[in-house]
């Protein structure tokens, strides 16, 4: 379906599970929650080669996480970003 | 799911610097097989690396003097990128094409933290340090630290962004517009801007570059 | 920080100073780009995750210690084998012609 699941400054938590298969999100921000900073659009995703339901592409959507929610310990400041892209199945609303 | 702390010792092993002769022999040997079975030509080779070669940092130096030329072009660039590049020429589909605009207030930095993704068609080649194991590791986890290797100070007035480049976007900075420039030409203008300050490992331009 | 899922995986982890000095490519280095470029071209691989996950399955030790081209170059060459596209016998004694070659030649 090409409707966005989320919108842009939504709270979301982005999965931490480890398929066993070729995947493009690092661990780095595997359980972590950031805000959606941008809806973009479909894509081909990576995992298709095992996830076989016919529809192979996703939407992907910038995530901006503040680095000191990363990083315990983080040198910059409060106020530095990171963000990063990733497909919608990996994504889900943040309580 | 806890932090396992020793994982915070983990250091990534140095790329090696020369390379290790049994896997470029591999290489090598490949190439003759597939050129042997005729699957390409050597002709189409030359023309590849042609190809590859003719794209420069210049192609995204242009972009950028558009940009501080013409407002509404930078309006278009920054909310897709895509179309923008294609009215000056260049294509870089089926991949988003995002510019990050740096300010007083922000900078921004480009990584690939799992490979190396890049926009090949507008930067040229990718340098050997955005390719290296270190700063792959280390931009998103300390990028001031890594930003000083490069001669960039920035104070705790500046916003850093870091962005991973992961999946199917590809990124470029757009540098901030230096002063005393006002008058020049577009040509002028991108002659000032480097690779290194599309990528966001260089925040200063340097004026005294300018070509004429 | 959850665990690393495979060599690739190296964002957060500790590291040395970046080496920032420019290396100039070699041709070599180039060929093995364009051979990437043409299997994608003549349908020989279908797209480039197929390159990172052979990548990815190198060995820890096969990613640290090569440099980028040659784990491009193994990884393509197991896509290949993988896909029946090059035979594996045929590339090892391919290998083993390209070595002498380069003995003969004094090339280390």
């Amino acid at each position: 379906m090409s409707e966005a699941r989320f919108s842009v400054g939504q709270r979301v938590r982005i999965d931490d599970r480890m398929p066993p298969v070729h995947h493009r999100v690092p661990s780095y921000v595997k359980g972590k929650t950031g805000v959606i900073e941008r809806v973009c659009g479909l894509h081909g995703e990576p995992e298709k080669f095992i996830r076989g339901d016919g529809e192979p592409r996703q939407r992907i959507y910038r995530v901006r996480i503040p680095q000191a929610q990363l990083w315990t310990d983080y040198e910059g400041t409060e106020w530095d970003k990171l963000e990063i892209e990733i497909f919608e199945h990996w994504l889900e609303l943040a309580e | 799911m806890s932090e396992h702390h020793h994982d915070h010792d983990r250091t990534f092993q140095p790329d090696h610097p020369e390379p290790t002769t049994e896997a470029a022999r591999i290489g090598l040997a490949l190439r003759e097989l597939l050129i042997e079975a005729g699957h390409y030509t050597v002709d189409e080779e030359r023309e590849v690396i042609s190809a590859m070669q003719g794209a420069t940092p210049e192609n995204g130096a242009s972009i950028v003097a558009r940009a501080w030329v013409d407002a509404d072009y930078k309006v278009r660039l920054l909310n897709n990128g895509i179309d923008a590049i294609r009215e000056l020429g260049f294509d870089l589909q089926p991949y988003e094409f995002t510019v990050m605009e740096n300010t007083e207030d922000v900078h921004n930095v480009i990584v690939c933290t799992l490979c190396s993704c890049y926009p090949r068609a507008l930067l040229g080649i990718s340098p050997a340090w955005y390719k290296s194991g270190s700063y792959r590791a280390r931009v998103v986890r300390e990028p001031r630290s890594v930003l000083r290797e490069f001669g960039v100070n920035l104070g705790d007035d500046v916003e850093i962004r870091v962005h991973d480049s992961t999946a199917e976007l590809r990124y470029m900075v757009l540098p901030q517009r230096p002063a005393g420039t006002a008058d020049w030409s577009e040509d002028e203008l991108a002659s000032l801007v480097t690779r290194d300050a599309l990528i966001g490992t260089q925040r200063e331009l340097d004026v005294a570059r300018k070509v004429p | 920080m959850s665990k690393p899922w495979g060599p690739h995986d190296v964002g957060g982890l500790k590291a040395g100073p970046v080496d920032t000095t420019d290396h100039d490519t070699a041709y070599w280095e180039w060929q093995i780009d364009a051979m990437i470029r043409l299997a994608l071209k003549k349908d020989l691989i279908s797209d480039f995750a197929e390159l990172r996950d052979g990548i990815e399955r190198l060995a820890p030790g096969d990613y640290s210690n090569l440099g980028y081209y040659e784990r491009w170059a193994k990884s393509l060459a197991y896509t290949l084998v993988s896909r029946g596209i090059v035979d594996q016998a045929a590339l090892d004694r391919q290998v083993t012609s390209v070595r002498k070659r380069q003995e003969a030649e004094g090339v280390s």
